[in-house]
């Protein structure tokens, strides 16, 4: 049971041939860039978009069938949807909007209401009853986007972005809270995000979706560890590069000049991607002559930026990289723009691993 | 406050002096008219039957015209702002087309629908025995006729203007398209629906050319405040005066009231 896509997705011109399955209980976060198709996934899990061919089926149920002239109204699925922006009805108060579900279900007002009072204190909001969505802060209405879209009692949850509308603060304390109710939803979950953070915090599965097609379907760890994409790595602060490994040698010659020696799994050869943490790489300022690092090659630092309590140093040369290095390795190295650096990262911190998505030059 | 004055630009006199001409022009008349009311004379003017008679009227036929404008007006804005089918774009200027007609061909072309041998009126006449003009439901369709318009164009504008994502937010809520019309749709809109109720009431209540032309001047059955304006203008003009003050009036009263709401929808 849950719920499974096969065909094409469309919005206006836009394009996208995929095929996903969510498990009951399972949250799959669907994570690209801008204009990768991720909200056109979740507006056509919900009938709000139409499917070009394929299918899509819901426990087994055809939601959307081209082939076989079926679709289901948006009104017609067990589909909870959470939109970015919320969508609260402003002229109704935040009991009123959470018990819309249920008056559409031909529920009287006093029983709806009371439903839906049960559902906000669930979700800890039960004081807001009263106010009208103007008047909650952002983590509240986001709290009150979610009451009313599970009051609907879906099979199928839909999250667009959940914390993208939230400032930092609020999002640290939503987000712990949301991954406890999607923990607690029984049915599958798909989430929709640009943010990295979220999507390893919040789901079980990644769905990476570029330019309307899937690049990778991993856990969030995997995706983390080997990103598909340079779009992925970038998210993931991951230094990634295409080549070709020589088994033999163990050795990849990388697409944009210079070599690594990598460890892979046994059988792995052709074309691999490369990924590089930004710590396991060391900067040294003279040629480092242990032999114990199999890689060393010369760069120049081009900038430093400062990321918490640590310095990230980026780095060009063959390849280039960004380097992680600490506040007390920048003053003792006398590390700044223009100079002249050697980058040494072990063999064993060197992941190769079949290049499956093909990258985009 | 105290330093506003002092930095106030000045207005260039090219746009200056038509603003107080046309200023002028629109003012000077209403200015013209309650110098000339007999103010003594009034209570004794409006205390006349055939006066009072010709105010109930036009009161009467505005607001049911107003009615039937809400019922038919209010779909129909629906279906010219949400329909995705060819020739709607035909089917909308054909709509707001009464707003810029000329009234009395209003009146005609009311004649030539309804009228005895007219298009429809001929079937009304021999299966009904029903006959329309010149009776006191000729005036009512004749406001009808070029009032709704007004109330079709403000709410068709404002549903364009909604933000549609409420609309969908309520289709995943399990709300049919009727419930999604009748629970968010409408309230949403509901201050521009007040206006365009607002406006077509007025547009209603003033209604002269087509209504003489398709309704008559009957008293007390088709004669209303316009139409006894325009013939007490020929014989009385003193209660003419006085007749129009009370529309003056009446039009004060929907403006101001209007105002707000006209605000508030402009701010949506």
């Amino acid at each position: 049971m849950g719920v499974r896509l096969d065909g094409t997705i469309a919005r206006g011109d836009f394009r996208a041939s995929l095929s996903l399955e969510v498990a009951d209980g399972e949250v799959l976060g669907v994570l690209g860039p801008n204009g990768a198709g991720k909200s056109t996934v979740l507006r056509t899990l919900a009938g709000l978009l139409p499917l070009v061919d394929g299918e899509l089926r819901l426990d087994e149920t055809l939601l959307d069938g081209p082939d076989a002239a079926v679709f289901v109204q948006p009104e017609q699925r067990p589909v909870g949807i959470v939109f970015q922006d919320y969508r609260l009805f402003p002229h109704l108060d935040v009991l009123d909007n959470v018990a819309f579900a249920a008056r559409c279900r031909g529920l009287r007002r006093r029983a709806s209401r009371a439903y839906a009072a049960a559902w906000l204190d669930r979700l800890g909001v039960a004081e807001l009853a009263g106010r009208r969505p103007d008047q909650v802060s952002g983590g509240q209405a986001q709290r009150v986007a979610l009451a009313r879209a599970l009051a609907r009692e879906p099979r199928l949850l839909l999250l667009d972005e959940p914390l993208a509308a939230l400032d930092t603060r609020t999002r640290m304390e939503v987000r712990t809270e949301l991954r406890r109710h999607l923990a607690a939803f029984r049915g599958p979950t798909v989430l929709v995000t640009h943010d990295p953070l979220e999507a390893m915090v919040m789901t079980d599965r990644l769905l990476v979706l570029e330019a309307g097609r899937v690049v990778q379907d991993a856990p969030p760890a995997e995706v983390a560890r080997r990103p598909a994409t340079p779009f992925v790595a970038r998210l993931v602060g991951i230094n990634l590069y295409a080549g070709e490994l020589d088994p033999a040698t163990s050795t990849v010659r990388l697409d944009g000049g210079g070599t690594l020696v990598a460890a892979s799994e046994p059988g792995t050869a052709g074309r691999v991607l490369v990924g590089l943490r930004p710590s396991a790489i060391t900067l040294h300022v003279a040629h480092p002559d242990r032999a114990s690092t199999r890689n060393a090659w010369p760069g120049r630092v081009l900038g430093l930026e400062l990321l918490g309590d640590r310095v990230r140093v980026q780095v060009e040369g063959e390849p280039s990289a960004l380097v992680d290095v600490t506040p007390g390795a920048v003053a003792e190295l006398g590390i700044s723009p223009g100079l002249e650096v050697w980058l040494t990262a072990k063999a064993t911190e060197t992941d190769a691993y079949p290049d499956v998505a093909t990258l985009p030059a | 406050m105290t330093g506003a004055p002092r930095a106030r630009r000045r207005t260039p006199w090219p746009l200056a002096a038509p603003a107080i001409l046309g200023l002028a022009l629109l003012v000077l008349p209403l200015v013209g008219l309650l110098v000339r009311t007999p103010w003594r004379d009034l209570v004794g003017v409006l205390g006349q039957a055939e006066v009072l008679d010709a105010l109930r009227l036009s009161l009467g036929c505005a607001t049911i015209a107003t009615a039937i404008a809400l019922v038919l007006g209010v779909p129909l804005a629906w279906v010219l702002a949400r329909s995705q089918a060819r020739g709607i774009a035909l089917l909308r200027s054909l709509v707001t087309l009464p707003l810029v007609l000329p009234p009395v061909v209003g009146g005609v072309a009311l004649l030539f629908a309804f009228g005895r041998t007219g298009l429809l009126g001929r079937w009304l006449d021999s299966w009904f025995g029903i006959t329309i003009p010149f009776t006191t439901a000729a005036v009512v369709l004749a406001e009808t006729f070029v009032a709704m318009p007004f109330l079709v164009v403000t709410v068709e504008g404002a549903l364009r203007a909604a933000d549609q994502g409420y609309d969908e937010a309520a289709a995943t809520l399990g709300a049919s398209r009727l419930t999604v019309f009748r629970r968010v749709t409408l309230p949403l809109v509901r201050p521009s629906l007040v206006a365009g109720a607002v406006l077509c009431w007025a547009r209603a209540l003033g209604e002269f050319g087509a209504t003489i032309t398709f309704a008559g001047n009957l008293q007390g059955v088709t004669r209303t405040m316009p139409l006894e304006v325009y013939l007490a203008m020929q014989t009385d003009p003193v209660a003419a005066t006085a007749l129009s003050l009370v529309l003056l009036l009446v039009s004060v009263v929907v403006l101001v009231g209007l105002r707000d709401r006209w605000l508030s929808a402009g701010a949506r």
